[in-house]
């Protein structure tokens, strides 16, 4: 990463124009060519530092719905643990953490109604009592990491 | 809400935008709209929140950012809006969150993200953060991770 490559970084996690010609206008933004652009953020896709180059949509307006919960697990029984949890679909990334409650992870579904069920689902196939957090208010940060 | 031409968008540009030099005309071509509409309509679904963002999702651990903290809280009910809000304006905080506390095992309310190239420097940011939020008289308490077992986006499916 060279940078040109950081400025692009730092300006996309800004936001991306919905425009006729976006690459060109974030590219004058940048006092680089619009084909240089193109050919840059296709680099950083390949190369694996951008993950995905598009839209953050909101689960809830979009009717689904999403919680934090955790999990007390037994440190002898961390592994298999983390294998029921991570086969079910619904969960989005699952975080080991320092703490007695060590296990986290994001549940995301499609409707509101689907949240509680499964979360029995998960209680039943570990044994285990899961600690469901879902968000109440959401402070406004705008996301962005220096690269 | 979202009509049907909504969610064919929703859906046709989840996996990502393409990368040439008039993305939304050619996603308009493969859905049978024009371009303008496109735009219209994405404009719309920007407005409305349906898209919160629209642009790059960095791999924070390829930008070197590798020590990942959740820190929490237990904030006064009274005090939280004010704190939660103050706490989301600081630059190296990435989400900020009210959430319910759990009992005995969890007091805290009030969960932060930092993400920060080391845990030496995550832990400066956090003694930056209480010393700017005036958070030293509240509880609480610091959540590196150690794994990340599995990581990616949700996946809407087309006709939901």
């Amino acid at each position: 990463m060279d940078p040109i490559d950081r400025s692009i970084i730092n300006t996309l996690q800004q936001g991306f124009p919905i425009c006729t010609a976006p690459y060109k206008q974030v590219a004058e933004g940048l006092g680089i060519e619009e084909q240089e652009l193109l050919a840059r953020i296709k680099a950083l896709l390949d190369s694996g530092i951008l993950s995905r180059f598009g839209p953050m949509y909101h689960a809830e307006q979009m009717g689904g719905a999403l919680t934090l919960a955790a999990l007390k697990v037994p440190e002898t029984e961390f592994e298999h643990i983390a294998q029921i949890v991570n086969a079910f679909p619904e969960v989005a990334h699952n975080y080991a953490r320092d703490h007695t409650l060590n296990m986290w992870f994001v549940l995301a579904t499609e409707t509101p109604e689907q949240i509680m069920p499964l979360i029995s689902k998960i209680e039943a196939q570990t044994g285990l009592t899961v600690y469901n957090m879902p968000k109440i208010k959401e402070y406004f940060v705008g996301l962005k990491l220096q690269a | 809400m979202l009509d049907p031409v909504d969610l064919q968008i929703i859906v046709a540009i989840q996996e990502g935008l393409p990368i040439v030099s008039r993305p939304y005309a050619l996603i308009a071509g493969q859905l049978g709209l024009d371009e303008v509409e496109l735009i219209q309509r994405l404009t719309r679904l920007k407005q409305q929140g349906v898209i919160k963002r629209l642009g790059v999702i960095v791999k924070h651990r390829r930008l070197g950012y590798v020590s990942n903290a959740m820190v929490v809280f237990d904030m006064p009910d009274t005090l939280v809006q004010q704190k939660g809000q103050q706490i989301s304006e600081q630059a190296f905080i990435n989400l900020c969150y009210l959430r319910p506390r759990k009992g005995e095992h969890w007091p805290y309310n009030l969960f932060c993200m930092i993400h920060g190239k080391s845990r030496t420097v995550v832990l400066q940011q956090l003694a930056e953060l209480i010393d700017r939020c005036a958070l030293k008289d509240y509880p609480y308490d610091i959540l590196f991770s150690q794994q990340c077992f599995k990581q990616r986006g949700a996946i809407y499916s087309p006709a939901s």
